[in-house]
């Protein structure tokens, strides 16, 4: 038994039943062919990076499993044969890659626990008001600065001729 | 006023000091390149989303393999452009 990773696009033409429908066809036919069907995952209508067969969109489907290596070549047949699938790639997974998918796994599973919780807006209002006063103080400060500028200046000049 | 022939600067000159590249992959201890991360790969191509090569990156021999791997392997699945103009 090897691990196996495969991604395919279907055509966007089709209703999301009919999407469903279709991945459930490739998924019983690893089942029966004795192949072990690890994770899926349905990525949702995603656009193509460059037009295939004229179409801008697609279906990604994801899947991992455990199977005998002629499996795959029944599966692949099955892929070109069927008109819904646009693209396909079928991959073995390494000892790396499986590593990899371990924790891409988990990560999913742990990213739909996480619940989303907002922040009330009460404290960014609060925050508002204090800068304006801050830029009302520095507004007053500016004057001071522009004479004491010409000085400075000066300062620095006559170091310089001494230096020289 | 001073005389202004000396030219004087208020940073010192930054002299070109060559960082040493190196290997991110090695570096960070990444040992999967994963194809279906185009955002990621994108880091190793160019505007026109060719791959850039090693003297560029640093990246070591073995996972630049790997990277023009799953790039290519991206492509395929029209994650990543074969051609393309202003990608980023």
């Amino acid at each position: 038994m090897n691990n196996y990773e495969t991604v395919f696009i279907l055509t966007p033409v089709l209703s999301d039943d009919q999407m469903k429908e279709a991945v459930e066809k490739f998924k019983t036919l690893l089942v029966e062919e004795g192949a072990e069907i690890v994770n899926e995952e349905d990525w949702g209508l995603r656009k193509l990076a460059y037009p295939i067969d004229k179409k801008t969109t697609g279906f990604y489907a994801f899947l991992e499993f455990k199977a005998e290596p002629h499996v795959i070549e029944k599966l692949e047949v099955n892929f070109r044969r069927d008109e819904r699938v646009i693209r396909f790639l079928t991959v073995k997974q390494d000892k790396f890659a499986l590593e990899y998918a371990e924790k891409r796994r988990n990560k999913g599973s742990k990213k739909q626990d996480a619940a989303t919780t907002n922040e009330p807006v009460k404290p960014k209002r609060t925050e508002r008001q204090e800068p304006k006063v801050e830029k009302a103080e520095a507004k007053a400060e500016v004057p001071e600065y522009v004479v004491e500028a010409p000085e400075a200046v000066e300062m620095e000049v006559e170091l310089n001729e001494q230096e020289d | 006023m001073a005389k202004q022939s000396e030219i004087r600067y208020l940073t010192p000159l930054s002299v070109d000091v060559k960082k040493k590249k190196y290997c991110r992959f090695k570096k960070n201890g990444i040992k999967y390149i994963d194809y279906k991360d185009p955002e990621f790969l994108k880091k190793f191509l160019n505007e026109q989303g060719k791959i850039l090569p090693r003297r560029i990156t640093g990246t070591s021999l073995k996972f630049q393999r790997r990277i023009a791997q799953a790039v290519k392997r991206a492509r395929h699945l029209a994650l990543l452009p074969y051609v393309t103009d202003l990608m980023k």
